[in-house]
């Protein structure tokens, strides 16, 4: 089959271009890093859409093995791809976003002294992007799942001199890994229920162990939606849902083309991807279902609350991401999955073209981040602003670009699914459509229109970005206009049958996609209301009356304050979890090690001897008479011991 | 099959060594040339024997290979064999010991600048000692190799150690001394119920359910200082801090390998019935451990003792899968084990050449390094990611096969064991944070030379071993598996029999 080297090429090339580019960086140079790396990027972004179309034309799920990995006993886990349209089209998302991003960065990161460490990187990232994608078992997901945490730990930390990047950097890392503690005892849960970690078997015997429980810490769980819902924790962390979502906004401090490949298009979208993955375990367990809309919902309205108050251009992008991720939940909580994974597909690219439209804006403004000290930059910057005009219509949902077609999907089949978790995901949803399309407005009016209110001297340096940087752009901007029209029919329209090709499972009563076909008009129109009002909000706001917000803000000012420090989320953590660890971890040290262990141990045991060998010592005293007193006593109790017998 | 002793050259090969290196003699200067030239070779060959057995080993049995089996000395009633053999639980020990002793003496080449002859002799006396006691298959031949351990450790930490040593050399000597009496009472007593000492007898022995418990407990005392077990640990971070950068090494890579081998070679499968009934009792120590090390390796300042630390952390997983019983969980206990073994080798090392240059193990004194040592820094990043158990690597396959076999047996203690998914990369990251990244502000750490060709020497093996472990590890497991099936069956057997037993009565 044709199938199997065009797949290792479209996942390995990024790992030997990586390897290239960071091993031998002395010996290639920084163009040398470049090229290699551009080009395998772009040579398995061209390589698998090709592909694509040959998975969706073979059907079915092919599985190219590579090497067993670890067979012990029951457990048997091997390297390989597996190969269907979900794959095939995470495949195409990943590698052409990243191929725009390796091209942008060769002329965003122009002046950074380590350019050949920064493309492997991101060359090493696609790679565990794409094993993660291609997994044919949980551990291999992991595996994937774990590499592209590892990557965006680096890259956030990538300006290592900065502290704030470090402890960003960590941060990150860290929470991650607290919902991969929940993804792993999901991995176990799934082991101890079926005897494989393998897709395969699972899906087979998910509908046999649907109404089994499980002991779980002395609970009897029902087994599935207990496995589900451990799976979900792991995706919650990854995908930044509330509860675990401090990481992302802090992630900014990361250079901007890993903003928009990491932590928007592709790794932030795994948690989704997962649960989309595992759509034959979810559908059988309603409770983790409903679990996922419901936090999908919850973290849409939360995030873009925080959103409408940030003055950080790349912190607002980042909550619009947490917030769009939300959505992209709740449609797979309504067993919309096919709609879930089209905003995915849409979403990378209108949210990395805004991510690189907000980096040609702080590339011209010399790193300048902050929106208060923006402004009047329309005419100086024309194609950046024009490019920020069609990521910000597509994010918000007008009508005929690419998130329209799927925020819409997406809404509608919330509605249509009629459970109550549905509509209220539905009306959270109908929200934040609004603030979405305020807060992209007022980025665009704070960043572009009004008074300039940069420096005299960096407004003169503001500058249209190069070439390199402007066409990968383009790439997006056509993307993030398109797409929506284009796909529609082959990820939820007519043709959608044959183009999953049964890579996505829904229950038969569950169709809530097909269903979204038939809502009333008025729900397909909601959407595109609230959005333009957001916008005409905006415009009041921003444009007509620029004083209003500071007004509005001074007199609620608790209820700013408590969205512009993000529900003081952070300071609580800190106070909980982390300071109270490093205490903690001094008590046991100090006190539990120290004190207690050794005093009763060995140091106990030394001084206890040492005293007793003192004391004996003192009886020695060398005088005559207090020997002879020793012996009286004794002679006297050797006498009265006999008399007394 | 070859019918060279195998055993007998990879166990005395550097006693053979040792030798030589006690009899040169000469200008100081030349005699230390010579002693390392000498101790390079002897291990370099002894490492070259143990890959032969490897390669030798039949990985479709559990049985015992390579069996050496001589009377060697006969007092009165007493008859005293010596037996050698390993099956696939001590095949990798062997592996493990003598890459590290290799490793050892490279790395101290320049570290190590007073009496090197008598240190080059006291590792390979250590090497021997140590892989006798991974083949031994008679238990006075194996309380010989076991204790004698102690004399050349105590020597190495007391002799070439920092200032506090002597301290450091004795709770070291007294805590493992105080196990060792236990387990040698244990040994006679198993003498007298089975009127032999040959362990591949005693493992037959089905002993009675009261005396299994005593026993067990007499070698736990010794096995779990050894490991160490919470909260026989104290000894460790003092031990390290002190002990030179290879003793560290062997230390961390090797003795504390001991103890675990010991609850697989000796508690499980002779005392079946009794470890059974202290499953719970390992559980809830391995669990603080896990728990409460990595909590205090987050505080501390000083980089040896935060690595010291974490490995009690690592150990706690070993006994967590060797008890839990499953064969995913012995399997990942084993390989936990021998991952720990070159990971926090590693990790001493990584300390160990920041220490040749500044002499200070002071976290807050560094700083920025990855500006003057990007090289370094690449290195401490791929072990700090295998301490952390990151797949791909060699401490993601122990710890994911320990805790999904666990996971089987008991819920509780696999998701306490989890928790080291995010504690353990709290401490590390932080750790790598504080040395690596940053700006330098002290002139001495801008002066810093990056790896040099020998310590780039050194780390090159340990990192293919990393990914080895972690992306192939079948190469391990497949010889391993059928030794940890034998014995988790014959457990499993001997609990079943003795439950049957107890039912017949009531």
């Amino acid at each position: 089959m044709a199938l199997a080297p065009l797949a290792l090429a479209v996942v390995f090339l990024p790992l030997a271009a990586s390897a290239i580019a960071g091993l031998f960086a002395r010996a290639i140079g920084d163009r040398g890093a470049q090229l290699v790396t551009c080009g395998a990027v772009i040579v398995s972004a061209a390589i698998s859409i090709p592909l694509l179309r040959e998975i969706v034309l073979s059907g079915g799920p092919h599985v190219v093995t590579i090497a067993q990995w670890m067979a012990v006993g029951r457990l048997d886990i091997a390297w390989s791809l597996r190969l269907d349209t979900l794959s095939g089209i995470m495949m195409a998302t990943v590698t052409i976003v990243s191929a725009t991003i390796h091209v942008y960065s060769i002329g965003y990161m122009a002046e950074d002294p380590s350019i050949p460490r920064f493309m492997s990187y991101l060359s090493l990232f696609t790679f565990f992007m794409l094993s993660l994608v291609t997994a044919n078992n949980l551990v291999q997901l992991f595996f994937g799942w774990e590499g592209v945490g590892l990557l965006s730990y680096l890259l956030i930390g990538f300006w290592h001199e900065r502290d704030s990047a470090n402890a960003a950097a960590i941060k990150a890392f860290v929470v991650n890994r607290v919902g991969d503690f929940g993804f792993a005892l999901g991995i176990f849960a799934v082991f101890l229920l079926f005897g494989s970690v393998n897709l395969p078997t699972i899906f087979a015997k998910a509908p046999e162990v649907a109404h089994s429980t499980i002991d779980f810490l002395g609970w009897q769980a029902p087994s599935l939606t207990l496995a589900s819902i451990l799976l979900f924790i792991g995706a919650m962390g990854k995908s930044a849902q509330i509860g675990l979502h401090t990481w992302l906004p802090d992630a900014m401090e990361g250079p901007t083309p890993v903003s928009a490949l990491i932590h928007a298009a592709t790794m932030v979208t795994a948690g989704v991807f997962m649960v989309v993955r595992l759509s034959p375990l979810f559908e059988y367990a309603p409770g983790a279902l409903g679990l996922v809309a419901v936090v999908g919902g919850t973290t849409a309205i939360f995030a873009a609350t925080i959103g409408m108050a940030q003055n950080d251009i790349k912190r607002v992008i980042a909550y619009s991401t947490c917030s769009q991720l939300g959505y992209m939940f709740f449609a797979a909580g309504v067993s919309a999955f096919a709609a879930g994974m089209f905003h995915l597909f849409t979403h990378a690219f209108f949210k990395a073209l805004l991510f690189l439209g907000s980096g040609s804006v702080i590339h011209a403004l010399g790193g300048e981040q902050d929106m208060r000290r923006m402004g009047g930059l329309w005419n100086k910057i024309p194609i950046t602003y024009a490019m920020m005009w069609i990521g910000s219509l597509s994010l918000a949902g007008i009508p005929f670009f690419s998130g329209y077609y799927s925020k819409d999907a997406i809404l509608a089949a919330a509605w249509a699914s009629g459970t109550g978790v549905g509509r209220y995901a539905f009306s959270l949803g109908l929200f934040t459509a609004f603030m979405t399309a305020f807060y992209s407005w007022r980025l665009l009016f704070m960043t572009f229109h009004g008074r300039p209110r940069a420096g005299e001297d960096v407004m003169h340096h503001v500058h249209e970005s190069p070439w390199v940087m402007l066409i990968p752009v383009f790439v997006l901007a056509a993307g993030a206009t398109f797409a929506g029209y284009f796909m529609e029919k082959y990820f939820i329209g007519s043709e959608s049958a044959a183009f999953w090709n049964g890579s996505i499972f829904v229950l038969p009563g569950h169709n809530t996609v097909a269903a979204a076909r038939h809502v009333p008009l008025y729900i397909g129109l909601l959407p595109t209301f609230f959005a333009l009002a957001g916008i005409a909000v905006a415009f009041v706001g921003y444009i007509l009356q620029p004083e209003l917000p500071a007004r509005l803000a001074f007199r609620f000012r608790a209820l700013y304050l408590l969205v512009l420090n993000k529900f003081y989320f952070d300071e609580a953590y800190d106070r909980l979890f982390v300071r109270s660890a490093f205490v903690m971890g001094d008590g046991l040290w100090k006190s539990g090690d120290g004190t207690v262990i050794d005093g009763l141990g060995p140091d106990g045991i030394s001084a206890a001897t040492r005293d007793l060998a003192r004391q004996a010592s003192r009886l020695q005293s060398g005088y005559v008479y207090h020997y002879a007193f020793v012996m009286l006593i004794g002679v006297v109790g050797l006498v009265t011991w006999y008399l007394v017998r | 099959m070859t019918h060279l002793p195998l055993l007998s050259l990879v166990t005395f090969l550097p006693l053979a060594g040792a030798f030589l290196i006690l009899v040169t003699r000469g200008d100081e200067k030349v005699v230390a040339q010579n002693a390392r030239a000498i101790a390079l070779w002897t291990a370099l060959i002894d490492f070259a024997v143990s890959l032969v057995i490897w390669a030798e080993f039949d990985p479709s049995t559990a049985a015992f290979q390579f069996v050496e089996k001589a009377r060697w000395v006969s007092i009165g009633g007493f008859t005293f064999t010596y037996h050698m053999g390993i099956d696939g639980i001590s095949l990798f020990f062997i592996t493990l010991t003598t890459l590290l002793t290799l490793i050892s003496v490279v790395a101290s080449w320049e570290s190590i600048t007073y009496r090197v002859k008598e240190y080059m002799l006291a590792f390979l006396v250590l090497e021997t000692l140590m892989v006798g006691m991974f083949c031994a298959l008679d238990f006075i031949l194996f309380y010989l190799f076991f204790e004698g351990v102690l004399i050349p450790m105590f020597l190495i930490i007391g002799v070439w150690g920092g200032p506090n040593r002597i301290y450091a050399a004795f709770k070291f000597f007294l805590y493992t001394l105080l196990g060792a009496v236990l387990m040698l009472l244990a040994i006679i007593a198993i003498y007298f119920q089975t009127g032999t000492t040959d362990i591949t007898v005693a493992l037959h022995h089905s002993f009675p359910f009261g005396l299994q418990k005593w026993l067990w407990l007499a070698f736990f005392a010794s096995f779990a200082v050894k490991l160490p077990m919470w909260p026989l640990h104290t000894w460790l971070p003092d031990a390290h801090v002190e002990a030179p950068t290879a003793g560290s090494v062997i230390l961390a890579g090797v003795l504390l390998k001991m103890g675990g081998y010991g609850f697989l070679r000796f508690s499980l499968p002779m005392f079946p019935l009794a470890s059974h009934y202290f499953t719970p009792l390992v559980f809830v120590l391995s669990a603080i451990a896990i728990v409460s090390t990595s909590l205090v390796a987050l505080v501390q300042t000083d980089m040896k003792k935060l690595v010291a630390y974490s490995s009690v952390a690592h150990m706690g997983f070993v006994t967590m899968g060797a008890f839990a019983l499953t064969v995913q969980s012995v399997t990942g206990s084993v390989i936990q084990m021998l991952s720990h073994g070159i990971v926090s080798a590693a990790l001493f090392l990584i300390v160990g050449v920041v220490y040749d240059r500044l002499h200070t193990r002071e976290i807050a004194r560094y700083g920025g390094l990855v500006e003057r040592m990007p090289v370094y820094a690449l290195v401490f990043m791929v072990f700090t990611l295998a301490a952390v158990g990151l797949p791909g690597t060699s401490g993601f396959v122990g710890e994911f096969l320990v805790l999904i076999g666990t996971f089987k047996v008991s819920t509780p203690e696999a998701t306490i064991g989890a928790t080291a998914m995010f504690l353990g990369i709290a401490y590390m990251l932080y750790l790598y944070r504080r040395v690596i990244y940053g700006v330098i502000t002290r002139g001495d750490l801008r002066a810093m030379r990056d790896l040099s060709f020998r310590e780039k020497a050194v780390f090159a093996p340990l990192i293919l071993v990393v990914l080895w472990l972690g992306i192939y590890p079948q190469s391990f497991l497949r010889p391993i598996e059928p030794s940890v099936a034998h014995l988790v069956h014959q457990v499993a057997a001997a609990n079943a029999a003795a439950q049957v037993h107890e039912a017949k009565l009531f």
